[in-house]
């Protein structure tokens, strides 16, 4: 009896650990769910999806996910934020969040990705004076995910959109973005995310990409 | 079973039932009850939590009990943790302080211009100085852009708030350049040594620096060489006055690296096509190297290592004004040699260590016979020879302050000879500082520091306080003041005739008002300058000058009104009378004009990849000596007034995989007429006009960088 008893004790802990991880998969997959949706795209609402990551980050601090969510909401900010003098507090913010989650998996293609966009966000403030240095950051940070993993689309959808924004006179080509972006397109067909709640952003924006490409 | 199923279900369901909801709400403010939106605010250790909305307001529900802490966080200010009872339900006002880093801790800033990446809120940056239209890569003549500094394009240096190119000193790394200048011929300018490329900051202070440098009685360029390269890469330029290559190596482990530099210039070509007012009788030609290497010996210690050497040739023959129908040469041969080597390490905790030494020769032969209807030339040499060694500890006190000490030895060796006829002498230079900057509050710092010196040729000390404090009003703008004593040997061409002269002295008193938002700057200085014991050669050589200086300076920069466009204007009201040297009487001295005002325009076309500038530099006249009139009427005249527009177009594109640049750039593209001053015969019957050699120059350049990956460089869209 009292063997029985410690068992279904055991089992109960058990059941309660993994009810923990069934809400922290639950939290992630509410909070990943609507985070390519168009209303997601505003300053205000990737704050406050950053800030809900954040907490779960620091509640569970073993997980490298909400950290790097945390990182892709802070970096997206920047991308729409007017005001560029808060570029470089909230890239020092999404940083901060990538070596957290690298701590907790290194060499992660993901989080190279992100950092590449780090660079790029702090190039866009002055490209003038900053493009020497952050330019060729952003290029060996994609450079090291593709070596991570060739397979990930979301570096050729990086490079795609690299070679498509920048002028011909200083290595971008159109025909080369089209090439890329098609073939992060292939690369996204092929993808399978680790799970749920795994990175699968930009297959929409590849293609709307592609199309500005193919204009 | 049943038995024992009870309190397992109990159990197993307990968290579950303990999921009572306790509601937890408030306001978040800042200090000056500002509410603040986006503030995360979260029962620590849970995924519980809120983001505050535009009102400050927030609420959100926890299933923990009892006592817990809750964390409020948001960019820029301090994260703040509290304990909270989470059945009280009572309305939190939690009150967030800015964080010290965001607060923009105010600075140093009277008298100094300062060019630099690494620090925010400065004025220019060194990509500022290589692309301002008609200064031709001169870190110099962009300095002529920024109030205080005059438009003196008739002879070499920065003339600043009054004073006399002399007075300004040029610093490497710390470490004094004796002559940062090309020799120049009479009435023709020099050029800078070094290439802005070099420099990762440069501070342009026109008063009131720190208590660091010395020997210089009006300003201070202080240089800071730039840190390991990103990656090797050699370069290549052409243009229509010479050509140059450099490499530079990084090493696999990028703890070290090396560079080397080549150039040669030849204007002959270029003064065959375009005639010079004077005729050229030698080169000009000039030939250029440098060296560097950088190691880092540790984490936080670099070792730096830059030397140049130059040989330059050049003279003109013009038409004697004192015996007409005879010419008069000028012929000067000059080498240059300087070098610089420092170390810089963290000891300890707070403890920095900086030592540095260098060693520079410079010598000058100058043939000539302006000096008298003689058919031997007169031959002139003149050599300085400087080394110098240089140890500085700094401490960091608390979160901002800090104290630096240090001292300075100098061993100068000054020779000359005019024909057979020579004077040399040496002098031993001892200096020791001390400064602190003193942060009271994060948005008040005070700089009090003294510097010591004794030099072995006037054999007496001097001890110079300096003072300044900054006040930060807000976020952006802040006063500052300063006030400091300047001490500087006379010339060497005084002291190696009269040994009995002492230093000359000059005080300064600065009041400024900056204000440095992210796209635009304004900021005004109003300065006193009090001279004495300046350099008299009549009637007798004595420290028996003394003088003034005092103006309003304007300083405005937008880069957001003109969309890819990025201005400056700045304008210098000066007032300033000196009797030095040969003067009766106090004057407005030669090198000074009342009114001078520069602006300076960039523009970028993405489309074409072309930077546009343009430059426009005013100055009204300056006083002349004309020997005809009474002697109370001296230096009365002026010269017409200074008009000068320069324009630069630089294309950026690929050659196949080098990146390039092309270089268009014109001086004086209108052709006003510039007039610096008067030379007369010494009966005083004839005059001719001091005028530019080239009323306008055009440069066409093209430079080239290879093993540098370009590609990300202008991704401004993404």
């Amino acid at each position: 009896m009292k063997q029985i008893l410690l068992a279904l004790l055991l089992l109960g802990n058990m059941a309660t650990v993994s009810a923990q991880s069934e809400r922290y998969i639950a939290a992630m997959t509410k909070q990943t769910s609507d985070l390519d949706s168009a209303g997601t795209f505003t300053p205000e609402a990737l704050q406050q999806k950053g800030n809900t990551f954040e907490r779960i980050a620091d509640a569970e601090k073993n997980q490298w996910l909400p950290y790097y969510y945390a990182a892709y909401t802070q970096i997206m900010q920047t991308f729409i934020l007017k005001d560029k003098s808060q570029v470089d507090p909230l890239a020092d913010k999404a940083s901060a969040n990538l070596d957290k989650a690298e701590a907790l998996s290194p060499k992660n293609s993901e989080i190279a990705c992100l950092r590449s966009l780090v660079a790029t966000a702090r190039l866009s403030v002055d490209p003038m004076t900053r493009g020497a240095k952050f330019g060729p950051e952003a290029g060996a940070q994609l450079a090291a995910a593709k070596s991570f993993n060739p397979e990930n689309p979301r570096v050729y959808l990086l490079e795609g959109q690299a070679l498509l924004f920048t002028p011909e006179q200083w290595g971008g080509s159109k025909t080369k973005a089209k090439e890329t972006l098609e073939l992060a397109l292939s690369k996204f067909a092929a993808f399978k995310p680790e799970s749920d709640i795994a990175p699968k952003w930009g297959e929409a924006y590849a293609r709307q990409l592609l199309q500005n490409a193919s204009k | 079973m049943t038995k024992v199923f009870t309190p397992l279900f109990i159990f197993i369901c307990c968290p579950l039932l303990s999921i009572a909801q306790y509601v937890i709400s408030g306001k978040v403010t800042d200090a000056k009850k500002h509410p603040l939106p986006g503030v995360n605010i979260s029962v620590k250790d849970s995924y519980d939590g809120a983001t505050s909305k535009p009102d400050g307001t927030f609420s959100f529900t926890t299933s923990e009990k009892g006592e817990v802490i809750l964390v409020a966080a948001l960019m820029n200010f301090q994260t703040l943790e509290m304990k909270v009872n989470t059945g009280a339900g009572q309305q939190l006002n939690i009150v967030l302080k800015e964080s010290a880093s965001a607060l923009r801790v105010v600075t140093i800033s009277a008298g100094s211009f300062e060019a630099s990446d690494d620090k925010k809120g400065t004025v220019l940056k060194p990509l500022d100085i290589v692309t301002t239209a008609g200064a031709g890569a001169d870190i110099v003549n962009a300095i002529k852009t920024l109030p205080g500094a005059q438009q003196t394009n008739d002879r070499e240096g920065l003339f600043v708030r009054g004073g006399t190119g002399y007075e300004t000193q040029t610093l490497i790394d710390g470490m004094l350049v004796r002559n940062p200048f090309f020799s120049s011929l009479p009435d023709v300018p020099g050029r800078g040594r070094f290439s802005p490329f070099l420099f990762k900051g440069t501070t342009f202070s026109s008063g009131g620096y720190s208590a660091q440098y010395g020997q210089g009685l009006s300003s201070a360029l202080i240089l800071e060489s730039t840190d390991l390269p990103d990656r090797s890469s050699s370069s290549l330029g052409l243009s229509v006055i010479g050509v140059s290559g450099g490499l530079e190596h990084l090493a696999k482990d990028k703890k070290a690296s090396y560079g080397v530099e080549a150039d040669y210039t030849n204007l002959s070509p270029y003064f065959g096509v375009v005639k010079p007012t004077q005729t050229l009788s030698l080169g000009p030609e000039i030939i250029g190297t440098s060296a560097n290497f950088r190691i880092k010996t540790s984490s936080t210690g670099i070792l730096k290592f830059y030397g140049y050497g130059n040989w330059s040739k050049m003279g003109f023959d013009n038409n004697s004004i004192e015996y007409p129908g005879n010419t008069e040469s000028f012929k000067l041969r000059n080498n240059n040699v300087y070098t610089n080597l420092t170390y810089k390490e963290k000891i300890g905790d707070g403890w920095h260590l900086y030592i540095g030494a260098s060693y520079s020769v410079n010598n000058d032969n100058i043939h000539t016979d302006t000096l008298q209807k003689n058919p031997a030339p007169t031959l002139i040499k003149v050599r300085s020879e400087l080394s110098q060694g240089r140890v500085m500890i700094s401490r960091n006190l608390g979160q901002f302050s800090v104290l630096r000490m240090g001292t300075e030895y100098q061993y100068a060796v000054e020779r000359s000879a005019f024909n057979s006829y020579s004077a040399n002498y040496t002098d031993n230079y001892n200096a020791g500082f001390i400064e602190g900057d003193i942060y009271i509050t994060p948005s008040l710092v005070g700089r009090v520091g003294g510097r010591l010196e004794h030099s072995s040729v006037i054999e007496k000390w001097n001890l110079a306080p300096r003072v300044s404090l900054a006040y930060k009003v807000s976020n952006y703008s802040q006063f500052s003041v300063a006030y400091g004593d300047y001490y500087q040997k006379p010339e060497p061409q005084y002291l190696r005739v009269d040994r009995g002269l002492d230093y000359m002295k000059a005080t300064h008193y600065i009041v400024s008002f900056q204000r440095v938002a992210s796209d635009y700057t304004f900021r005004t200085e109003v300065f006193y300058k009090k001279y004495n014991n300046l350099v008299k050669t009549t009637p007798s050589y004595s420290n028996n000058g003394d003088g003034y200086a005092q103006g309003v300076e304007i300083f405005w920069r937008d880069r957001k009104t003109i969309k890819n466009a990025d201005y400056w204007i700045s304008y210098s009201y000066l007032d300033t009378k000196r009797n030095y040297l040969n003067y009766p009487f106090r004057v407005q001295p030669d090198f000074a004009a009342t009114h001078t005002a520069s602006v300076v325009y960039k523009h970028f076309i993405s489309k074409i990849k072309t930077n546009l500038g343009a430059t426009y530099s005013f100055a009204t006249g300056r006083p002349y000596y004309n020997p005809n009139l009474p002697p109370d009427k001296f230096m009365s005249e002026k010269t017409i007034s200074y008009n000068s527009l320069g324009l630069s177009a630089s294309y950026l594109t690929n050659i196949h995989k080098a990146f390039t640049i092309f270089v268009l750039s014109v001086t004086n593209v209108i052709g006003n007429k510039q007039v610096f001053g008067y030379r007369y015969s010494t009966d005083g019957l004839r005059r001719s006009e001091i005028v530019p050699n080239v009323p306008r120059f055009i440069y066409l350049g093209m430079f080239m960088n290879f093993g540098i990956d370009r590609r990300q460089d202008v991704i401004n869209n993404l």
